[in-house]
This record gives structure tokens, C-alpha cells and sequence, in this order.
């Protein structure tokens, strides 16, 4: 039931507009931008790469996101479609490192 | 040094609550003490493995790396506790004769044992790697290394209580309600352990998002919050869910049970009755 289940969720996959880009830096254990701001109602491509020594765990409780960021290294998650509001973020390593993703109205604005 | 208490302890809650959970289910089968005893064991070694492989290869280690081996991890142990659940219903009236009739040490051969060592290995494993990793940045970050390592120890021990502490509760459960108390905790565990697969999924774009925050209970009760984090283990509370996790939920919620009443047979009644 449940292979069915994914089967059918796989479909949709194919008709996803063009994903957009968005760059999230963790530099001396502070991420950069500390406010992303992202479209409404787009699939966005966030590359996070981590320019310190020190692993980073990207985590977001509000966008169920966990991912390891290694030292010097680079990770690609996806997120949304979102709905207009804010994301908290933070680094599961360093909980001083905050940060937030801000999703506006579709509209022109922001991005 | 408190900081890195609190990062351990969550780190370690997860497969510590896991653990007491199916040690507590299990109460009274010879030798599942060997059999979780291995499972900690390997999902330890794994663990360090993960780790290593994050460090060393971090180009190998992507995001969808990551994201697949969680996801595999977590479907693993979801499977395992269906396979552990739907046995016990169908042998649960026999079982609960026995434990009657002989007090708790029950002898039970064809139990799935190995759903035991693979629900505590992956458990282990998952949370496990991120600790060894964040332990192995600390331990080589300089000045303060020491304080922050002692920090981190204390936070394993406080998680290993807290599995303690659910485990003695489990065992204090009165005999006549305990597998069906016991068959309702691993069924929501097992919902919430699928949503986060999906959850890992989506993250990578395999799985579509199906609509974000198809509510948000943060103000009420926070995921971030100590009981948020407890409930988001225990029966899978997500404050602001996707679709996807939602759906993942209610399939493997679903699936569970009416195996669950399908293996049950003519006793099928048991779990529903006194849930």
C-alpha cells in the first residue's frame, strides 16, 4: 500500500518549474545572510556552504531540515513551496547561530 | 559547557527513548539484553563510521547522502516495529498467558529478535553519527575542549536516564493493559519515525512538500521545547508539518493497525478495546 503510496507522490515531480537558487554562508559560526528571503509558493535550492573548520548541523524544526554541513564543504537541500511567514533556522552544533528564512506574498518585492 | 550538555542530551534522547521502548515491550524475553546489547554495539561502530566518512570525504557525504541514509535508517526501524507489533498482536493472548502462568521470564523462541538489534542499531546509528561528529569538532576546537567534552558526557548521561526513567515506567504498566499500552507506543512511535522520513525525502526533492505548515501549533507548544522535543519522538508531534509528513503519518499509522488487526486474528479486539 505504502509503495503504491510513493509511487503516486513521484508523479508531480516531473511538472516542478525551475528551481531558484538562494546561497546561505556559515562563516566564523555565523550564518550569512541570518535572514534569507524567499518567494512564496516557489520550490527553492539552497546551497549552504560552510567556509569554517568546524562541522555545522543546519536544523529547522519549522521546515523538518537536518543536514550536516561538513568543514569546508558545501550541502544542496531543497524547501517548500512555503507559505508566506518566517522559518526559524539554526545550527544544531552551535546553538548561538540563528537565523531565519523570510517568505513574502508572491509579488516582485524582496528578492 | 552547558551548551554542550543540552546539544548532547538531545542528541542522545532519541535512541534512548527508543531503546527503553522496545526493552520495555520486550519485558521478559530470554536473551533480548544480547540482542540490543549488539544492536547499541554496531549502531555505535556505524555511527563512527558515518562520521569518519563525513570528515574525510565530505564531497561523498552530500546533502542527498545524508538525506537518503537517514531516510533508509528511519524506514528500517518503522518496518521493524510493524514486523514487531503485528507479531505481538497475533501472539498476544498466548504470550500474556505465559507471563501469567510462569511470572515474567518467558521463553519465546520464534520472537523477532532480530527486529530488536536492527530498531536499536539504527537508532543508535542515526543520532549517534551527528554526536560523534559535533564530540570529534568540540574535542579539536582548542582552550576550552576539555570543559565542553565534560559537558557532552554529562548530556549522554542525562539522555541515558531519561531512557531509564521511561523504561521503569513501562515496566510498572499493570500486566492486564501492558500490551496494549505497549503495541499504541510503538505504533505512534513508528507514524512519527515515518514522517521524518518523509520529512529527509523531501528535503532532497525525491518527495514533493504537498503544501507547507498545514498548521502551526509553535506558540502553543514549541518543537524547540523540551516537551515538544519529547512528543516529537514518542508519537511524532511535528508543530508546523508538510503534507507529506502528514500523509507518511496517517499511511504508516493506518498500515500498522489494520495489519495489526488482520495478524491479530479472532483476538483482534485486544489493542482497540483498551486503547
Amino acid at each position: 500500500m505504502k509503495i503504491i503510496l510513493f509511487c503516486l507522490l513521484l508523479f508531480p515531480l516531473a511538472t516542478f518549474a525551475a528551481d531558484t537558487d538562494y546561497a546561505l554562508n556559515i562563516k566564523d559560526q555565523r550564518f550569512q545572510p541570518n535572514e534569507l528571503i524567499i518567494m512564496a509558493g516557489q520550490k527553492a535550492k539552497l546551497v549552504i556552504r560552510n567556509q569554517d573548520g568546524m562541522p555545522a548541523e543546519f536544523e529547522s524544526s519549522d521546515l523538518s531540515r537536518e543536514v550536516i554541513v561538513p568543514g569546508h564543504g558545501e550541502i544542496v537541500i531543497y524547501v517548500g513551496p512555503l507559505e508566506p511567514g518566517t522559518y526559524q533556522f539554526f545550527n544544531d552544533f552551535n546553538h548561538e547561530m540563528k537565523g531565519s528564512i523570510v517568505v513574502n506574498p508572491a509579488s516582485n518585492k524582496g528578492h | 559547557m552547558f551548551a554542550t550538555a543540552v546539544i548532547m542530551f538531545r542528541e542522545v534522547l532519541e535512541a534512548s527513548l527508543i531503546i527503553a521502548i522496545v526493552l520495555g515491550a520486550s519485558r521478559g524475553v530470554a536473551g533480548r539484553g544480547w540482542w540490543v546489547g549488539a544492536g547499541i554495539g554496531l549502531g555505535l561502530l556505524g555511527a563512527s563510521i558515518v562520521a569518519t566518512l563525513a570528515n574525510v570525504a565530505s564531497s561523498v557525504f552530500s546533502g542527498e547522502g545524508q538525506a537518503i541514509l537517514n531516510a533508509v535508517i528511519l524506514l528500517s526501524a518503522v518496518v521493524m516495529l510493524t514486523w514487531h507489533n503485528v507479531w505481538m498482536s497475533a501472539h498476544a493472548q498466548q504470550f500474556s498467558a505465559e507471563v501469567k502462568a510462569l511470572g515474567t521470564d518467558v521463553q519465546s523462541g520464534q520472537r523477532p529478535m532480530a527486529a530488536l538489534l536492527v530498531i536499536t542499531l539504527v537508532a543508535v546509528m542515526r543520532e549517534g553519527s551527528e554526536a560523534v561528529l559535533f564530540l570529534w569538532a568540540v574535542s579539536t576546537s582548542g582552550e576550552q575542549s576539555m570543559n565542553m567534552l565534560l559537558g557532552g558526557i554529562g548530556g549522554v548521561l542525562v539522555g541515558v536516564l531519561s531512557g531509564l526513567l521511561l523504561y521503569i515506567g513501562i515496566l510498572r504498566i499493570p500486566t492486564r493493559y501492558f500490551f496494549s499500552i505497549t503495541s499504541w507506543m510503538i505504533l505512534l512511535l513508528a507514524a512519527g519515525l515515518s514522517a521524518q522520513a518523509a520529512g529527509f525525502l523531501n528535503q532532497i526533492g525525491i518527495l514533493p512538500t504537498l503544501g507547507s505548515g498545514l498548521w502551526n501549533t509553535s506558540n502553543i507548544l514549541s518543537q524547540n521545547s523540551l516537551l515538544g522535543q519529547l512528543l516529537h519522538i514518542l508519537v511524532g508531534y511535528i508543530a508546523r508539518p508538510s503534507g507529506i509528513e502528514v500523509v507518511f503519518y496517517i499511511a504508516t499509522f493506518l498500515t500498522m493497525l489494520i495489519l495489526m488487526r488482520i495478524y491479530g486474528g479472532n483476538r483482534s479486539g485486544r489493542l482497540n478495546t483498551q486503547g
